[in-house]
């Protein structure tokens, strides 16, 4: 009798954000809604970090404090190694924690993991295997039943081997593995995943900005489903640039009293870059951050304080990096800033104010910036991809493996995608106006409905179902309608930065491109509306359907695929 | 499907001299499409997978979900279906709640101890429904007979509460199983036959789940745990339900103890049995476990061939230690024989030349006779004895080789006289010359 239930509650899933710099986890609670655990410490963002003291196993912020007295045998930085060759890595981010090495074809770490001296080589899938097993345990603790299995994000530039390397160390961990989502989906996921949120079609822009890396993605988002139309990465840039602007400013201070560089020694840098972190982390949230460091170098304490606006004077350039990381995607994609209606915002970094109100400065007025400091129902930035991964977890844990293995099998993935947007043509007077129905990257087969309103006094009226293209249209503006200008004016006014130039205003301007089909619907009532349902298959054929709202006959239509 | 977007734009009218069959005109085709990748995340996406796996259009998918979401929550009503109800059941008076079935006056007879605390409350809320008096007087029925009514709260009260519960689970005759005789219980029906036995048993344990019996594939350590399991047994039954009613007027409160005492005996004594019973229960099927005999065997089998191993490891070490003692005596024996026969041999090579000596000496005691003592005439008696004196004297001086040599010269001499005394002489001279004999002591060669 309950073999069968069993069988199905036997899984339980969790959502994991495995990240270069910190992890977390995140499940679905009764309720239905995403929640990020805390481990034992309390931390809910967990340092992907693991160090070894006689023998004994430290993770997240414990192991992170070791940096500074043990950092020959604490690791950090390892997730990106997962699955690559020695040659391909850039072992910089580990210069001041265990150095990778090269063990048969991957990569690995020698760190003395026993109670013996002697150093053990540990390759760097026994390392996330050791981490992700922590980070189920923590789970498993804190929900008090037993984790089993996990939806794991990953970076959208993951390989297969990367993917291979990741669920082969999960399995060990005793993680079935469910599904590999990428980062920006999850991201995404997690905010379409709230219960206000509508199914709308829309151009999101994820900025994940993470601790080591920063990415960024374009995504379209047609009726709930995504696809990722351009990614763009930049390996150097993310929340440990920023600290370094932070430990530098601090290291000239202390050199212009003391006359000594503490980053010169491995120390001194260690407790720097620590205090810096907080530092700066402090800073998102309030306009002045202190620092205090015992014996930082030649055993002179020191303290100090900096205030935001410093910050983000000294960090100005790197800012610039973030916002060009974002315009670089949207490029990518062959779009404009106008067509994105979203910005999420993800990664820790992402709470540092002054990154999102720069992006916000780039977009125009319509587009929704999901960051932290410019909206305020923002999710937490750094536990967006977790919690995504929570959703997915929640939604396919019932199913059979196979049955997940086929749905995410290329099969059903890859499909074609609309081309061009398809909407009705109004042409009233001397004015062709285009309103689209189903965008441009709509992924086929779809179904869209909408209602139109009929003219006044009722009538026979015509739909002209066509295919249109958006063009962007600049108008240098008169030089007296400058109370016509956009809001972002006054905005911007605080920084004097690239105002000059931008004196021309944009704007969408929608075209018809290509008749598709008419249709006439006769003898509507005055006020009345109609219902138009466009159908396209996959082959490109498509099912048109019009009638009056309440109304009895409909008119019907196919148009045969090219 | 949420709900449609309206659009608050007017269509245009008809112009006019638009005209096309059912209204419809298709003028132009759509654009190539892109191939590009879905993200495999969401709800909409899995929706997609079901239409593209199962080849289904959305209105399809649409209908079907509903379908499957409409059938969930009627499953749900109608997972107990109650079960007839037995008209001699209805008609039991409450007050002998105690011999009631009370899962079968809850219509849960398929169930029994399996039954979840939920069911239970469930069960009980549609019997309600159907027996409640105030229905009843509805129905137009005058009967105002509600004992039925009764019987279920009884049994409702009896099996929410998990401690009388498992009181009446204790001694619930119809969840017991009765145990396979030996005869039944053999070959393939063993299994088939124990197995219930041992999970309606199992249902007393306070460790679950309780082992299963396996089958005759099961490992010897399954076997091993099975078994282990069913003797060391830690089984909350109880007999409490079958106590005696206590009498609790107050009046006699020694009566009371008194009962009280019966009762704490009896149930120690059932509990007693039912411990017996369980464990000669586990005898008997250990007995007729083809399993365990298989083991056994497995294990003897093993013990023997060590065994055997060993015997005959020591046999054949008696037998070479035999064997070289046997070859010891016949080398002893032969050696014996060969000794007698070379003691036999000497002892007729010795007789022989003594017989020959003996001959040698007649030849010699002869010769001189033959030549009369070497005197002319008849010899004197003393001549005699001088002779035969010097001839022993000279037998006496040589050996029995010398004798034949001797021997022979004197036959070769003959019945000369003067050849047999040469002879002699030479022989005297010769043993002087050895030193065996004295010059002159021989007088007369």
């Amino acid at each position: 009798m309950s073999d069968a239930t069993n069988g199905a509650s036997e899984r339980f899933a969790i959502g994991i954000s495995f990240g270069n710099t910190s992890s977390s986890i995140a499940r679905i609670n009764p309720e239905g809604k995403a929640e990020v655990i805390a481990n034992e410490e309390g931390d809910r963002q967990i340092p992907s970090v693991l160090s070894y003291i006689d023998g004994e196993e430290y993770h997240g912020t414990q192991a992170k404090a070791q940096l500074i007295r043990n950092s020959k045998n604490t690791v950090a930085y390892f997730r990106d190694y997962l699955g690559k060759n020695f040659k391909s890595i850039d072992p910089t981010p580990c210069h001041n924690s265990a150095h990778p090495v090269q063990s048969d074809s991957t990569v690995a770490f020698s760190i003395c993991d026993s109670t013996s001296e002697t150093p053990n080589t540990v390759t760097v899938s026994e390392v996330a295997t050791r981490h992700l097993r922590r980070l189920k345990d923590s789970a498993s603790d804190y929900l008090g039943k037993q984790v089993n299995a996990a939806v794991i994000t990953v970076p959208s530039d993951f390989n297969d081997a990367q993917r291979e390397a990741l669920t082969a160390a999960a399995e060990a961990a005793g993680l079935e593995v469910l599904q590999l989502i990428h980062e920006p989906v999850a991201a995404a996921l997690a905010y379409d995943a709230r219960p206000e949120a509508t199914v709308a079609d829309k151009l999101t822009v994820v900025a994940d900005l993470g601790g080591t890396r920063s990415d960024a993605a374009v995504i379209a988002c047609r009726g709930g489903m995504y696809t990722v139309l351009a990614t763009a990465h930049d390996y150097e840039l993310g929340g440990a640039t920023l600290d370094k602007i932070i430990m530098d400013h601090f290291a000239k201070e202390f050199i212009k009293k003391h006359k000594t560089d503490p980053r010169e020694n491995a120390r001194g840098l260690a407790k720097l870059k620590q205090e810096g972190e907080g530092a700066r982390k402090t800073l998102s949230l309030g306009t002045n951050a202190s620092l205090s460091i015992e014996s930082l170098a030649d055993g002179i304490d020191f303290g100090s304080t900096v205030n935001r606006t410093r910050f983000e004077l000294l960090s100005n350039k790197v800012f610039a990096q973030f916002t060009g990381l974002i315009e670089q995607v949207v490029q990518k994609a062959g779009l404009d800033v106008l067509d994105i209606d979203e910005v999420i915002f993800s990664g820790g970094a992402s709470h540092t104010p002054k990154i999102a109100q720069l992006a916000s400065n780039i977009f125009p007025e319509t587009t929704k910036v999901l960051a932290p400091s410019t909206f305020v129902g923002a999710i937490n930035p750094a536990e967006l991809a977790s919690r995504g991964a929570a959703i997915q977890a929640s939604l396919i844990q019932e199913f059979d493996k196979e049955d997940i293995e086929q749905s995410i099998h290329p099969m059903v993935t890859a499909t074609p995608h609309l081309q061009k947007a398809i909407g009705v043509e109004f042409a009233s007077g001397g004015s062709v106006e285009f309103k689209p129905l189903l965008n441009a990257d709509t992924a086929l087969p779809a179904r869209r409905l909408a209602q139109y309103s009929v003219p006044k006094d009722g009538g026979d009226v015509i739909i002209r179902v066509c295919e249109g293209a958006r063009d962007i249209k600049v108008t240098k503006p008169e030089p007296k309608a400058k109370e016509e200008k956009p809001k972002t004016d006054e905005d911007d006014s605080d920084f004097d930065s690239d105002e000059d130039e931008e004196e021309e205003t944009r704007e969408i301007v929608w075209k018809t491109e290509k008749p598709i089909a008419e249709l006439a619907v006769k003898g509507t009532k005055a006020g009345s509306k109609v219902e138009l349902m466009v159908h396209v298959n996959a082959d490109l054929g498509m099912q048109i359907t019009a009638r009056e709202v309440g109304g009895q006959s409909a008119v019907r239509g196919a148009v045969q695929s090219p | 499907m949420a709900s449609v977007p309206v659009v608050n734009v007017s269509l245009p009218s008809l112009s006019a001299g638009w005209s096309a069959d059912n209204n419809f005109k298709p003028v132009g085709t759509l654009s190539a499409a892109t191939q590009r990748n879905l993200e495999p995340v969401g709800p909409h996406f899995l929706a997609h997978a079901r239409r593209m796996r199962h080849a289904r259009t959305f209105s399809e998918d649409e209908r079907i979900q509903a379908q499957h979401n409409v059938k969930k929550t009627e499953d749900e009503e109608n997972d107990e279906i109650s079960e007839p109800e037995d008209s001699m059941m209805l008609a039991r008076e409450a007050k002998d709640w105690k011999s009631q079935d009370h899962y079968a006056v809850l219509g849960l007879t398929k169930y029994r101890w399996r039954a979840t605390p939920e069911q239970i409350k469930r069960a009980h809320r549609k019997k309600v429904l159907r027996h409640h008096p105030d229905k009843k007087a509805a129905l137009g029925d005058r009967d105002e007979n509600d004992s039925f009514f009764k019987c279920i709260q009884k049994a409702t009260e009896v099996l929410s509460d998990p401690v009388r519960r498992r009181q009446f689970d204790s001694v619930d005759e119809a969840a017991e199983v009765e145990p396979p005789t030996k005869k039944e219980a053999t070959g393939s029906k063993f299994f088939k036959l124990w197995r219930p036995v041992f999970v309606a048993e199992g249902r007393f344990s306070k460790t679950q789940p309780v082992p299963e019996l396996g089958d005759d594939k099961s490992t010897l350590e399954e076997v091993e745990t099975f078994y282990n399991f069913w003797y060391n047994i830690d089984s909350w039954r109880s007999f409490e339900y079958l106590d005696e009613d206590v009498p609790d007027d107050g009046e006699s409160r020694d009566q009371k103890r008194h009962v009280e005492k019966k009762n704490a005996n009896a149930r120690r004594k059932r509990k007693t049995e039912d411990t017996a019973r369980l464990f000669k229960m586990v005898d008997d099927c250990a007995a007729g476990d083809e399993r365990i005999k298989k083991f056994r065997k497995a294990a003897r089998a093993d013990k023997d061939k060590k065994r055997l191993d060993r015997e005959a490891e020591a046999r054949r070490l008696v037998e070479e230690k035999e064997k070289a003692r046997l070859e010891e005596e016949q080398r002893k024996k032969d050696a014996e024989e060969a000794a007698k026969a070379d003691r036999e041999k000497n002892k007729k090579a010795k007789e022989a030349a003594k017989n020959a000596t003996k001959k040698n000496k007649r030849v010699l005691k002869g010769s001189v006779k033959d030549v009369s003592y070497f005197a002319d005439g008849e010899p004197s008696a003393a001549q005699v004895d001088g002779v035969l004196t010097d001839v022993d004297l000279v037998i006496s001086k040589i050996d029995a080789e010398e004798l034949a040599s001797l021997a022979e010269r004197l036959s070769a001499a003959g019945k000369d006289g003067a050849a047999v005394k040469n002879v002699y002489s030479e022989e005297v001279k010769r043993l002087v010359g050895a030193g065996k004999l004295k010059e002159g002591e021989a007088k007369n060669f």
